[in-house]
């Protein structure tokens, strides 16, 4: 019941004759009342406009109820006004955290339709690309759970990291955010000279450094105690809802599309699946730093099998993809990303959906907090891994 | 036949406070001399810390901290301060309007008070009374109502969830702490803080000719009472009732300009103060090293000033090192380490204290 409810009844009681409808509660001795808390769309704990309404009883939280759409910027319909080469600088804007995984999606959708074969190398090089932008996703939110939780460092720690990589992808990229490297057909330019060997020395650094995050989070007994078994999710009721990513295999399920259904070249190279033990806030975060170390691994092979050769083709001056449909899915940092794309023939889509992994993971947040302290609500939030404005779209 | 049956009074030994340096020249001289000696402690002191924790923090994480206002970024609180006093004192429509005004200055005023019987050397202290030690956790215990406040009228639900975890805090951490020093005193034989610094000079650790430090009969009671001290002082990992990633900023959330800037000083001066108490209570107060005494006159009296403010500032650092490396612990979480470890181990502590003392003599 809701502050307001109680007020309403309190009202209804003051009428003439009528003494005040009080509810009580237990065995009549206290009076309590249900407490609503809107936590959003401005609050520290959020980091973005998502607003989540906790219905409590002192600090335990009865129901939970997500509110989104604060910051939705209509990409799906702003798709159906940009042409195939524009779409690329559109889609790295909704998850603004794995930028080139995005634009990554919306190629593979369009040459599938074109039928296109994609230069070896710009496919090993997309693939560089996309591992070390896992990367920096995985290191923010490695920053922003440990904050959460009270702990301030780790976010000074990730962040020290993640200037390193976004430097090296700035010097092929030109973006530090918004990469727009992607083009249909291949990548819009070749590696600079030495980039190479300056992935190396950074992915080399980049590991040396991931024993602090063990030592510094995982191995901390305060940070155990407020993570172990807090908001365990069982397999089944993941799936039910959609929930993918870092989030599901934390469930113990090893579905990365990666694996099961390989794009570009991951079919060539061992891609290995870390997964928890029973889904709860400590899993989702150890299998986070898990997949770090798998994408130095993807990283350090891609640098073994990089091939020479061209990187892009040439384009008609108009990309038009022929009349019909198809889906494409990527494993994005936060979990399986979609694209439907519709053509009917012309110079843009006529429909692009999008199945972002965000949207589907706040799904389970109801369910997670559901009974839990204010503070287990917050690790939780914490947890399950998502930007507003994927969620938003 | 009579008897005569004597006065308890005369029977305990006779308390003579210990003549303090700031008792010259009349009465208001002194209690002018008195007045600046808090007011520094509780103004200036404070800023020394809060400048160490900005630096501290800094390096700690990979930044550089303050570097534009005053050589070295030194003069940042005191910026801070004046931009404090220029913004808008906002008052909430909802709030209750005197009890939101009153609440910051009870936690402030609790702290001024403390600083009172808090020696820094040898007849350097404003007053040294017969019952300080208590005295000093009596007040500033009280600190403790005027967050209760700020919770409660602030009309916020974040405030009020942080003021009623700070009262739960409380009962959590005040025993312990309570008990802690209660050992101390034992140990001592006296309340007066001027006293057990003075017993812990003059008493021998095993015979040995190096002085008995309390922190090393009693290490245990040390760390209890030092972790008891983070959760008065809402320092992290104990700082649930700010809880910034979930309440917002808890019960400060709805203050603004001076007051805020009152809550902030008395968190910075709460935690000298507790660590003064520390120094005080467990590391032989302005003694520079066990066994080691100052010399006599004015030199002495400022070499125990700065060794008592080094080893301060030395357990400032500590809390700071504290907030750095730990999450936030839950409400339920501090309340079990409480009553299943702290207690338990206090008394354990307390114990073994008077044994020792029966059998020392």
């Amino acid at each position: 019941m809701s502050d307001l409810d109680v007020r309403e009844q309190l009202l209804q009681g003051t009428a003439p004759g009528e003494g005040l409808a009080i509810e009580l509660v237990g065995d009549g001795d206290l009076v309590t009342a249900d407490m609503s808390l809107s936590i959003g769309p401005a609050h520290p704990a959020t980091h973005g406009v998502f607003r989540v309404v906790f219905e409590m009883d002192g600090e335990r939280i009865l129901r939970a109820k997500p509110v989104i759409g604060y910051m939705h910027r209509g990409f799906e319909k702003l798709a159906e006004y940009r042409d195939y080469r524009q779409i690329m600088a559109l889609v790295n804007r909704h998850d603004w955290l794995s930028g080139f995984s995005n634009e990554l999606g919306v190629a593979l959708a369009v040459e599938q339709m074109l039928e296109m074969e994609v230069p070896e190398r710009a496919q090993w090089i997309r693939m560089l690309m996309a591992e070390w932008n896992r990367i920096l996703n995985h290191l923010m939110f490695i920053g922003s759970f440990a904050l959460e939780l009270g702990a301030i460092t780790p976010m000074f720690y990730a962040f020290r990291e993640r200037e390193d990589i976004q430097h090296l992808m700035e010097s092929a990229t030109g973006g530090r955010l918004h990469f727009t490297y992607n083009q249909v057909g291949g990548v819009k330019i070749d590696l600079p000279r030495g980039f190479l060997a300056e992935s190396a020395r950074v992915s080399k650094l980049t590991r040396s450094r991931m024993p602090d995050y063990d030592d510094l989070v995982l191995g901390n007994e305060i940070f155990r105690g407020r993570t172990v078994d807090i908001g365990p999710l069982p397999t089944d009721v993941a799936l039910s809802l959609g929930v993918t990513g870092p989030a599901l295999h934390a469930t113990g399920l090893a579905e990365d599309s990666r694996v099961t259904e390989p794009y570009l070249k991951y079919g060539d190279i061992d891609v290995e699946v870390p997964v928890g033990r029973n889904g709860d806030a400590y899993d989702r975060f150890a299998v986070l730093l898990g997949r770090i170390r798998v994408s130095l691994d993807i990283i350090d092979q891609i640098h073994d099998h990089m091939t020479s050769g061209p990187v892009n083709q040439k384009l008609p001056k108009m990309v038009k993809a022929p009349e019909g449909a198809t889906y494409v899915r990527t494993e994005n940092p936060l979990g399986q990303l979609g694209y439907w794309l519709e053509s009917d023939g012309g110079r843009t889509p006529w429909r692009l959906k999008m199945r972002t992994p965000s949207f589907s993971n706040v799904q389970a947040i109801p369910y997670l907090v559901q009974g839990q302290l204010l503070p287990d609500a917050i690790s939780i939030l914490g947890s399950v891994f998502f930007v507003v404005g994927d969620i938003d779209r | 036949m009579t008897t005569v049956i004597a006065p308890v009074a005369t029977l305990l030994p006779v308390f003579a406070p210990a003549e303090s340096l700031l008792d010259t020249g009349g009465t208001v001289v002194s209690l002018l001399l008195k007045i600046a000696f808090i007011t520094v402690m509780f103004l200036v002191v404070p800023l020394v810390g809060g400048y160490l924790e900005h630096k501290g923090m800094a390096r700690l994480q990979n930044r550089r901290g303050p570097v534009e206002a005053g050589p070295a970024g030194s003069l940042q609180l005191v910026a801070d301060g004046i931009k404090f006093i220029q913004k808008e004192d906002i008052i909430p429509g909802a709030a209750d309007r005197k009890v939101f005004a009153m609440a910051p200055a009870i936690g402030l005023v609790a702290t001024l008070l403390s600083f009172a019987v808090i020696p820094l050397a040898p007849g350097l202290f404003a007053l040294d009374l017969e019952l300080g030690l208590f005295y000093v956790l009596a007040i500033s215990s009280v600190g403790v109502l005027g967050i209760m406040m700020a919770g409660w009228a602030s009309a916020n639900k974040f405030s009020l969830i942080g003021g009623l975890r700070a009262a739960a805090q409380l009962i959590a951490y005040e025993l312990p702490l309570i008990l802690v020093a209660v050992a101390v005193a034992l140990q001592a034989g006296t309340l007066s803080l001027v006293g057990i610094v003075e017993a812990q000079q003059s008493s021998e650790l095993f015979g040995t000719g190096i002085s008995m430090w309390y922190v090393f009969p009693q290490a245990l009671g040390f760390g209890i009472f030092f972790l008891a001290a983070l959760a008065e002082l809402s320092r992290p990992p104990f700082d649930m009732p700010i809880g910034d990633s979930e309440l917002v900023f808890g019960y400060i959330t709805e203050y603004s300009g001076i007051k805020f800037a009152m809550f902030l000083l008395t968190e910075y001066a709460g935690m000298i103060l507790m660590s003064g108490l520390t120094v005080v209570l467990f590391l032989g107060g302005w003694q520079p090293l066990p066994g080691l005494d100052l010399p006599d006159g004015a030199l002495g009296v400022l070499l125990g000033a700065g060794v008592t403010l080094g080893k301060i500032m030395l357990l400032v650092f500590v809390m700071i090192w504290v907030r750095v490396a730990y999450p936030r612990l839950r409400e339920d979480q501090l309340q079990r380490i409480s009553w299943t470890v702290l207690v338990p181990l206090s008394l354990v502590n307390l114990a073994v204290v008077a044994v020792g003392k029966v059998v020392a003599g």
